[in-house]
């Protein structure tokens, strides 16, 4: 069976990477920009994955560090969501722009 | 084997057992009485920090997964000393916080990812003690539920550090597909300069750049350090910074150490950077915790002068540097708390006048400026000295131009607010602050290390001594 190409998913989690970073500069909703660091984070799952299967088939320190990622990414999606309600409480939005008590 | 690991990794066991204490005190309710609790709390750290003098063997755990070496535990005595005196400043504050139990807890499993953090011999483990150092303090940031600024600051910090660990996984996911390992010996030994190992290291360096908020990577800082509580901000200042440069020096001369090549020209366009862009934003400021954060942001820029000098040198003038660094932040931030918790007065015009009523703070407050700023008989000159003689070794004579017009510039910088404090005509007396004896010691101990580490040359040489080993 033919397998599909390393390149192809290196180009996809590519893709998915700067879809997140475009995501998260330009976004205003806290929550969308949770939802990029996310697509991130999956990029980079994708990378470890490909590289792990197609160059070093004979170890499993790839998807090791994958398991860690999304544990670690739960985590940090859950804290993020408590502080954005804490915030949601004091300035009834969630739209970055809005929240702006301190500038320059 | 159980015995020597828990020699080996008696920083970390300490500090978890340190966490359990806090949630079985705080089970039994003993946080209701928070004056008595934080005294338990005080008493501990003092057992931590003594502790971490006892000496210690170097040694691998976990196949290579955890190691120790002489350096690090300096460094991580370095922290613990650092998180002793904040606690001890930040007193008043806590018990009047009424949470005290979360604080700690959030606080010292912060610490615990720094020393995991620290002592890490694999990209595995160091990201899990990055994490763990970084999300408490994202809580600790919005510790203060009640203050719109505190909860804007804690979002601020999570989001651009989720953002940033992002950047920085996406570089190491790159730096796997390179090398094929990620144990630090690894690859060290697998490593070349070609195309995908030169982009990994430029995502790893943005992600930390973002922690330790070099230019442009800084955006966050100044907003964070307004908005968290003064404890926290003093821990975000001076802890965790100090912890993230201590790891970024072993990364960088260690594991990127064949690289060498590309980053100098890096990390000196960096540099510049940050000590241009930090002086300047720092003279426009008017909250002090604003200034501080553009402050710190600067001295980041000329430790990097140390780092770009690619040498033993460089680790012993940045480690020595990043001590008095501590000492003289701590000293401010702990007289902003006490003049904040007493009278909610932050910004430069509020301490007009503050040598007349306040003169001890006053005085303190102006060695620990001139120690930032790099004043000779204060350490901070020395400190300078060290950072740039060491980034003279690699001979990068334009980087030093600019280091030596910033020192100039950080010196009007600073001077602003000593001229504020001892010469300017005070618009509205401030009250004699009362002072804590914990508050005391703290700015006792400050004062006494920032006069005498810089003659005191044993220290630096021990430094040099523990560093050269490696």
């Amino acid at each position: 069976m033919e397998q599909v190409p390393l390149a192809h998913l290196l180009i996809l989690s590519s893709a998915l990477f700067f879809l997140g970073v475009y995501g998260f500069f330009t976004r205003r909703n806290m929550i969308t920009m949770l939802m990029s660091v996310e697509l991130i984070l999956n990029s980079v799952n994708i990378n470890f994955i490909a590289f792990n299967k197609y160059l070093f088939p004979n170890q499993l320190e790839g998807i090791f560090f994958t398991l860690f990622i999304i544990a670690v990414a739960a985590a940090e999606v859950s804290l993020a969501i408590a502080i954005i309600i804490n915030l949601f409480r004091k300035f009834n939005t969630v739209d970055v722009e809005e929240v702006d008590t301190m500038k320059f | 084997m159980i015995n020597e690991s828990i020699i080996i990794l008696r920083f970390e066991w300490l500090i978890a057992l340190m966490i359990v204490v806090l949630f079985v005190l705080n089970l039994m309710g003993v946080d209701k009485n928070p004056k008595r609790f934080m005294n338990i709390v005080n008493a501990m750290l003092v057992i931590n920090f003594v502790a971490g003098f006892i000496p210690i063997k170097d040694g691998y755990l976990f196949q290579g997964f955890y190691h120790t070496t002489a350096l690090i535990v300096l460094e991580k005595n370095i922290l613990n000393l650092g998180l002793m005196l904040i606690a001890f400043s930040a007193k008043q504050w806590i018990i009047e916080s009424k949470r005290p139990a979360e604080f700690f807890i959030l606080m010292f499993s912060s610490v615990l990812g720094m020393y995991v953090m620290l002592s890490s011999g694999h990209i595995l483990v160091l990201y899990l003690g990055l994490e763990l150092s970084s999300l408490p303090l994202a809580a600790l940031a919005a510790f203060n539920t009640d203050s719109r600024k505190s909860s804007e600051a804690g979002v601020k910090y999570i989001l651009s550090s989720a953002f940033s660990t992002g950047i920085t996984l996406f570089g190491i996911s790159l730096l796997y597909g390179a090398v094929g390992n990620l144990g630090f010996d690894a690859i060290i030994q697998h490593i070349h300069e070609d195309a995908l190992t030169l982009t990994a290291f430029v995502f790893i360096l943005a992600g930390f750049s973002f922690k330790m908020s070099i230019v442009p990577f800084h955006m966050w800082t100044a907003d964070v350090f307004e908005g968290a509580p003064t404890p926290v901000t003093n821990y975000l200042a001076v802890v965790s910074k100090g912890s993230v440069i201590f790891i970024f020096i072993t990364v960088l001369y260690t594991v990127f150490g064949k690289l060498e090549n590309a980053w100098l020209l890096a990390i000196s366009v960096l540099s510049v950077l940050s000590m241009t862009v930090g002086n300047i934003f720092a003279l426009r400021q008017q909250n002090l915790k604003r200034f501080l954060a553009f402050s710190s942001i600067a001295q980041v820029g000329f430790v990097l002068v140390g780092i770009a000098g690619a040498s033993n040198m460089g680790t012993d003038s940045v480690v020595y540097f990043l001590v008095i660094y501590l000492l003289s932040n701590i000293a401010l931030f702990s007289i902003v708390e006490a003049i904040s918790d007493e009278t909610g007065k932050v910004t430069i015009s509020d301490y007009k006048g503050l040598y007349k009523s306040n003169p001890f703070y006053a005085i303190i407050f102006t060695v620990a400026l001139f120690s930032l700023a790099g004043v000779p008989p204060t350490a901070g000159f020395f400190g300078k000295l060290f950072l740039l003689t060491s980034g003279m070794g690699s001979g990068m004579y334009v980087l030093l131009g600019f280091a030596t017009i910033n020192l100039v510039l950080s010196l009007y910088t600073y001077l602003r607010v000593v001229k504020a404090m001892f010469i300017d005509p005070e618009e509205e007396r401030m009250p004699l602050i009362k002072k804590s004896v914990l508050t005391n010691f703290v700015l006792a101990v400050c004062l006494i290390g920032i006069i005498i580490l810089g003659f005191a040359g044993v220290f630096y040489q021990y430094i040099d001594s523990i560093s050269s080993q490696l």
